[in-house]
């Protein structure tokens, strides 16, 4: 036993630490520090998810223990670089400080385009963030890790496109956690005004392999006859615990594009809830996982048609080693008054492993009476002929299933328009391969 | 790199063999017996001995589930068959320990009766992963040369250069698939070519391209195996020796004449020489 310990303060995910938290942020909108102090109340009167709630349903609960994590104010100088593509702008953080960031381009940012850190922009552009922040919040299970999030949130970024202003490059962000039982909470606002048009990818990694805590929320929001595209790589460590949160807000004939990439952590939580708001509006709704050693990947998904003529079209591949589990539910839900909806939900696993385990609940509750919906799973293992043909040709089986897995991947990364990205992704994915 | 005709100095040469030697590699079949895997007290192959050299053609006849197919499959290691005798060797070195991509490294190419189709992997980065995958770690195929070799031998094959962006076998015709293994099997180089009838579902124009590409590939440098069921295919590649093989042994060798005779004969003749007292 220790007596010599020097009195170090307690930076654990309590009271005393959020009082710190808040107080060192008293420059900020009295809007913001009282949705701080409401998340903080929420967070420590809901309880965690328990075996018989059905949000949470074949998932691992023990894992979800938040105890030993700490929020401390240092942050490392670990920075792993940014992938090198085109991109406008970017934002680099580290253990939830900004420590870079290029300029926005001039003409971008005189025709009003604004791409802040969220503290920056709370302050320069507070009512403007209040619009869109938590308007359409997820409910599919993880309020309590969402207030979490809102009551600690630091880092995270704002960005916002004025009407009709059309940017081609995407806005580049990265979140990197270092440090043991560090914790990590992005936020992300992006709100793009009517016949807009941005892309915002953002990569989330850990800068060592330690146990950490992440959990993310972003409330996205598409404008009438905007254009909007998020991609978000999540390549935490394998021992991170993590929490993401996704709010996708269309309205009238708005085309969003979101795909996650699910690659880190040791148990990692991801829920997306899509709103076609307005007639005409659609949403693509994409994610790929890979699901290694003993990975558990949980996907909790809603597309809630609320108005006639909407599409959306949900595409959720994982592939399995190992002992990995994926979980994906999935609902769509058609108002009694979105006639001609278009609404698809697939998952499909695709297993490299007989120990591995993906269970699927894909559901839909119909109200309308002129839609057309459909859902799908389905699991298999890859051929025995198909690994077979491949080793065949001398490739071994390690990279015959990194190739396999690439094949059934394509069809979603070919979904995406920009072919540096495409090609950056493809690296990512494929440095999982590389660790053994 | 790609691998260069092995010129193997005197001095790493234990036989006394001749000048002309040199360059020559063999595959030995010696006493093979091959099972099914779930079933192994019923051998398909029973103690089948031959040797291939490389600048050889040999022709493997018989009739349906005589164990053509079986052979080819468990030289290149499917993982459904079982070798319960013998042995399989390379020059004089046992490959049955090899696993099948190690056994494709080695030398070793099976051109698939029914080639699988691998769902969204490109004949592009296919075939430059089978090359990366003969090269020394840390050293990286070429990409330029690369696809200007790839490209040469499409024009020799008569394929679209389109199909290098189309996914391996999927939603190829029959003879689409035959000639898309030819162009795996020129691109890749092996010493022994195990060709599992090749010229099954092929009609005469694509039996043409096929058989012309095997003989662009054949030489010095290569050694095939030829499994087929017909005469046909040995009217545009002629083969070195022909065997027969019936109830999983080869039963009969020649020439290119015996598959002739067979055409004329048929198989029952093979068989009603077999049932017959030996008459010496």
């Amino acid at each position: 036993m220790s007596s010599s310990v020097s009195a170090s303060p307690f930076t654990g995910l309590d009271a005393e630490r959020f009082a710190t938290h808040l107080a060192q942020r008293s420059y900020l909108p009295a809007w913001w520090i009282a949705a701080k102090q409401e998340a903080w109340n929420e967070f420590t009167s809901l309880p965690m998810p328990a075996r018989k709630d059905e949000n949470w349903r074949f998932a691992n609960l023990k894992g979800l223990s938040l105890d030993d994590f700490i929020v401390p104010e240092e942050h490392s100088s670990l920075v792993p670089h940014l992938p090198n593509f085109p991109h406008a702008s970017e934002i680099i953080f580290s253990n939830r400080q900004t420590v870079g960031r290029s300029g926005l381009p001039k003409e971008l940012a005189d025709q009003g385009v604004i791409f802040a850190p969220l503290d920056e922009a709370l302050r320069d552009h507070g009512d403007l963030v209040r619009n869109y922040f938590q308007q359409h919040p997820v409910n599919l299970g993880s309020e309590k890790f969402i207030a979490l999030n809102i009551a600690f949130a630091a880092c995270g970024t704002f960005l916002y496109v004025p009407k009709g202003v059309k940017v081609d490059l995407p806005f580049v962000v990265q979140h990197t956690i270092s440090g043991d039982k560090q914790s990590i909470f992005p936020h992300t606002i992006v709100a793009l005004e009517e016949s807009s048009e941005a892309s915002l990818v953002e990569f989330f990694v850990s800068g060592d392999t330690a146990s950490h805590l992440a959990s993310g929320v972003n409330d996205l929001h598409a404008g009438q006859n905007a254009k909007l595209t998020y991609v978000g790589a999540q390549n935490w460590s394998e021992d991170t615990l993590s929490f993401q949160a996704n709010s996708i807000h269309a309205a009238r004939d708005a085309r969003v594009q979101c795909l996650n990439v699910h690659l880190g952590g040791r148990q990692a939580r991801h829920e997306s809830h899509s709103r076609l708001a307005g007639p005409g509006a659609h949403c693509d709704m994409l994610a790929l996982t890979v699901a290694k050693g003993s990975q558990e990947f949980d996907q909790r998904t809603l597309q809630t048609h609320q108005a006639p003529h909407t599409t959306s079209d949900l595409l959720y591949k994982n592939a399995l080693i190992d002992t990995a589990k994926t979980i994906f539910s999935g609902l769509i839900v058609v108002d009694p008054d979105a006639q001609q909806t278009d609404a698809y939900q697939t998952n499909r696993n695709l297993l490299l492993s007989d120990k591995a385990e993906a269970n699927s609940l894909p559901g839909l509750e119909i109200q309308a009476n002129d839609v057309k919906c459909s859902h799908g799973s389905t699991s298999g293992r890859v051929p025995p002929e198909q690994e077979f043909y491949l080793q065949s040709r001398g490739i071994d089986p390690v990279k015959a299933h990194e190739l396999i897995v690439f094949g059934f991947f394509e069809e979603v990364l070919n979904r995406l328009e920009d072919e540096h990205l495409h090609a950056v992704l493809s690296e990512l994915i494929q440095s999982k391969f590389k660790k053994s | 790199m790609r691998r260069n005709p092995d010129f193997r100095t005197t001095s790493s040469l234990h036989t006394n063999a001749s000048l002309l030697l040199f360059t020559m590699k063999s595959l030995e079949i010696r006493n093979l017996t091959i099972a099914l895997a779930d079933s192994l007290e019923e051998p398909i192959v029973k103690g089948l001995n031959l040797t291939i050299n490389t600048g050889e053609v040999h022709a493997i006849m018989g009739p349906n589930g005589t164990g053509k197919s079986t052979l080819s499959k468990a030289i290149a290691g499917h993982p459904d068959y079982e070798i319960t005798e013998g042995d399989v060797l390379i020059d004089g070195e046992s490959i049955l320990e090899m696993e099948p991509d190690e056994r494709a490294r080695a030398g070793i190419f099976l051109a698939f009766q029914y080639p699988a189709e691998i769902p969204g992997v490109s004949i592009a980065n296919f075939l430059r992963a089978a090359e990366q995958a003969r090269l020394d770690e840390g050293e990286n195929v070429d990409a330029a040369a690369y696809y200007k070799r790839l490209y040469e031998k499409m024009d020799d094959l008569k394929i679209d250069r389109k199909f290098t962006a189309r996914a391996v076998n999927e939603g190829f015709s029959g003879g689409e698939k035959k000639r898309c293994e030819i162009l795996q099997m020129a691109m890749l180089e092996p010493t022994f070519a195990l060709m599992d009838e090749t010229d099954s579902g092929l009609d005469i124009d694509a039996l043409k391209v096929v058989a012309d590409g095997v003989n662009r590939l054949r030489g010095e440098n290569l050694g095939v195996m030829l499994i087929t069921h017909y005469q046909r295919l040995l009217n545009y590649i002629q083969p070195d020796y022909v065997h027969v093989m019936y109830d999983g042994r080869i039963v009969k060798s020649g020439d290119k004449n015996l598959a002739i005779e067979l055409e004329e004969k048929g198989y029952d003749w093979v068989k009603n020489e077999l049932a017959a007292p030996a008459t010496a």
